[in-house]
């Protein structure tokens, strides 16, 4: 590589203001700086000069409600998935790591067959992506971490884009885990991720050919879409249902707040770009 | 004076063994038992070689009055076939608890392994002793140990005047260790698997001779991950141990498995391959509450120990 390419990856890696940050969250790491889902600084450093890049520069990033994260303990941030790649969750990770409020390291769910992937597996895993079990889930409430979670999974991710900005169903996991940890959840409306990657279909033989969940035909472009960020306040459920039929009504109460954020952040929007 | 207890150690030929051996022959009698070799331990440790499956074996019950078992002995993935290793390890094993039911051993410690969790993209990070074992569905090479693991629990509750304590460390590393990662960090050059670093916890020798002591002596029945709460990702730990990484191709998978048997590494055979790709961590809280217990050396203990060795 040349002296002139280290120099710029140099200037992009290294960041005081984002060093601050990574001072300020609060972490589980070992004496040997890892977590136990393989968090590490090092892997954030060298991650968060480009996220800093991608929010600021490309997707220009414009975060609401962001003072309504608890400064520590539990909790779980749910938003609409979108977009084919995880460009969202990088981003929501990136405002709750600058979040002026309190800094907070947040991990998020990911799709389960990731870890086979050579390199994106330990990546992700580095910056705080854990494979969507819910045993990883209850670890990290008991440790009082910040969880993203996107409970339409691959069904929202690999959607196409004449769905968009179409809630998919929404798995039940993320309602057992607030009640049971009573973390509170913090529904988080995502408007512009869904406009970046356009998928017109899913090539389902290939898809089972690779083993993947979905193969997008796509424009091979990822548009510099504008993002809004909006979070909601907090809400708690008591663990206190008997049946899955009253925890899909309490799904449906968390899908529905995560509609109205969508739906005014595409209101307040002049322009895509 | 009150006569010494006597125990028996399997596996004595092995560094572990031989370093629990040499913590407990100050308090016991200790009779040595290893099917490879009759192992000089010096006086006054009495030392057998013999093959469990042996009716000869029964004559070493029949000659001491044996206390307590710590049954350490394996023959390990890398030697004989996996026929004659199911025969050692499992048939000779419920061999060993079946005389220590006919003479009335009141307490018994089998020492099993982290590897019978299965390696598997979707393991979830900190399992505990509950965690179905999933090794014998990912390779058969394997199933002697998992069968081994059974053979215990199903003992362990079936027959409780055995009082039973299975402890299933995660790598075992330091000076004389053999096992496949622990040879691995010994050697300048360490295979990895292009793309692909897992999470890793390793306890030191010492460490481990201690766990085994302390559950031996304090003896509360029950299976026992044991693990510190610190992890590093593997290609890490080989830089640390002053190893070469040699990237083996990960794409397709099918080649990786072509790379392993034409190279024929013992610190890379085919069915390890996943505990080359994915992490298993072990939670080993339970037992550091049950027996108070936490392990002295740190990581980078260890990995000085192979960098100082090279």
């Amino acid at each position: 590589m040349t002296k002139a390419t280290d120099k710029i990856l140099q200037k992009i890696m290294q960041n005081d203001e984002l060093e601050e940050y990574i001072k300020l969250f609060p972490s589980n790491v070992s004496a040997s700086g890892y977590d136990p889902w393989g968090f590490n600084l090092a892997g954030v450093r060298n991650t968060i000069g480009i996220a800093k890049l991608l929010y600021e520069k490309y997707f220009r990033v414009e975060a609401f409600g962001l003072e309504n994260i608890p400064k520590e303990g539990r909790c779980l941030v749910i938003g609409n998935h979108s977009g084919q790649l995880p460009i969202d969750g990088l981003l929501v990770g990136y405002a709750l790591l600058t979040n002026p409020h309190a800094p907070r390291a947040a991990k998020a769910m990911m799709e389960r067959f990731l870890p086979t992937v050579p390199f994106i597996g330990n990546w992700l895993n580095s910056v705080g992506a854990v494979i969507g079990d819910p045993v990883n889930c209850e670890r990290m409430l008991d440790m009082d971490e910040t969880i993203i979670v996107f409970p339409e999974g691959v069904r929202g991710s690999g959607k196409l884009f004449k769905h968009r900005y179409k809630l998919q169903r929404f798995g039940h996991g993320f309602m057992h885990l607030a009640m049971k940890h009573k973390a509170p959840i913090i529904p988080v409306g995502i408007v512009g991720c869904e406009e970046s990657i356009i998928s017109f279909a899913d090539m389902k033989p290939l898809a089972k050919l690779l083993g993947i969940p979905y193969a997008p035909l796509v424009i091979p472009l990822v548009f510099p879409t504008k993002v809004y960020l909006h979070f909601g306040k907090p809400m708690y459920f008591e663990n206190d249902v008997h049946t899955e039929h009253e925890v899909q009504e309490r799904v449906n109460v968390v899908k529905a707040e995560i509609n109205n954020l969508i739906q005014s952040g595409l209101t307040e929007r002049k322009s895509i770009f | 004076m009150e006569a010494k207890k006597k125990i028996m150690v399997t596996g004595a030929a092995g560094a572990l063994a031989k370093k629990v051996i040499d913590r407990l022959k100050r308090d016991y009698k200790v009779i040595a038992i290893d099917f490879r070799t009759t192992v000089d331990l010096g006086i006054p440790v009495e030392s057998y070689k013999v093959d469990f499956n042996k009716r000869i074996f029964e004559d070493v019950f029949r000659e001491h009055q044996i206390d307590g078992v710590i049954h350490l002995g394996r023959i390990s993935a890398s030697e004989l076939n996996r026929f004659t290793r199911f025969n050692a390890n499992v048939v000779g094993t419920k061999k060993l608890f079946d005389l220590c039911r006919k003479y009335h051993v009141p307490k018994v410690l089998v020492l099993s392994t982290y590897f019978v969790y299965g390696a598997s993209p979707y393991n979830p990070s900190l399992l505990d002793e509950k965690t179905p074992i999933k090794a014998a569905e990912l390779t058969m090479d394997l199933v002697d140990s998992v069968e081994l693991d059974n053979l215990a629990n199903i003992y362990l509750y079936k027959h409780p005047e055995l009082n039973i304590t299975i402890l299933r460390p995660c790598n075992i590393a330091g000076p004389g260790v053999r096992n496949t990662f622990s040879k691995l960090l010994a050697s300048k050059t360490a295979p990895v698997v292009w793309g692909f670093s897992p999470l890793m916890q390793f306890i030191h020798i010492d460490d481990m001779r201690d766990a085994i002591c302390l559950a031996f002596e304090k003896n509360i029945p029950g299976l026992y991950n044991v693990a510190p709460s610190d992890y590093i990702a593997f290609q890490d730990a080989v830089k640390q141990s002053g190893s070469q990484p040699f990237p083996i191709p990960s794409i397709p998978p099918s080649l990786t498995e072509a790379t392993s048997k034409f190279l024929n590494w013992d610190t890379f055979p085919p069915f390890l391959i996943n505990y080359y790709k994915y992490p298993v961590i072990i939670d080993g809280s339970l037992f550091e509450r049950t027996f108070d217990y936490k392990p002295k050396k740190s990581l980078t203990d260890i990995f000085n120990y192979y960098r100082g060795i090279k």
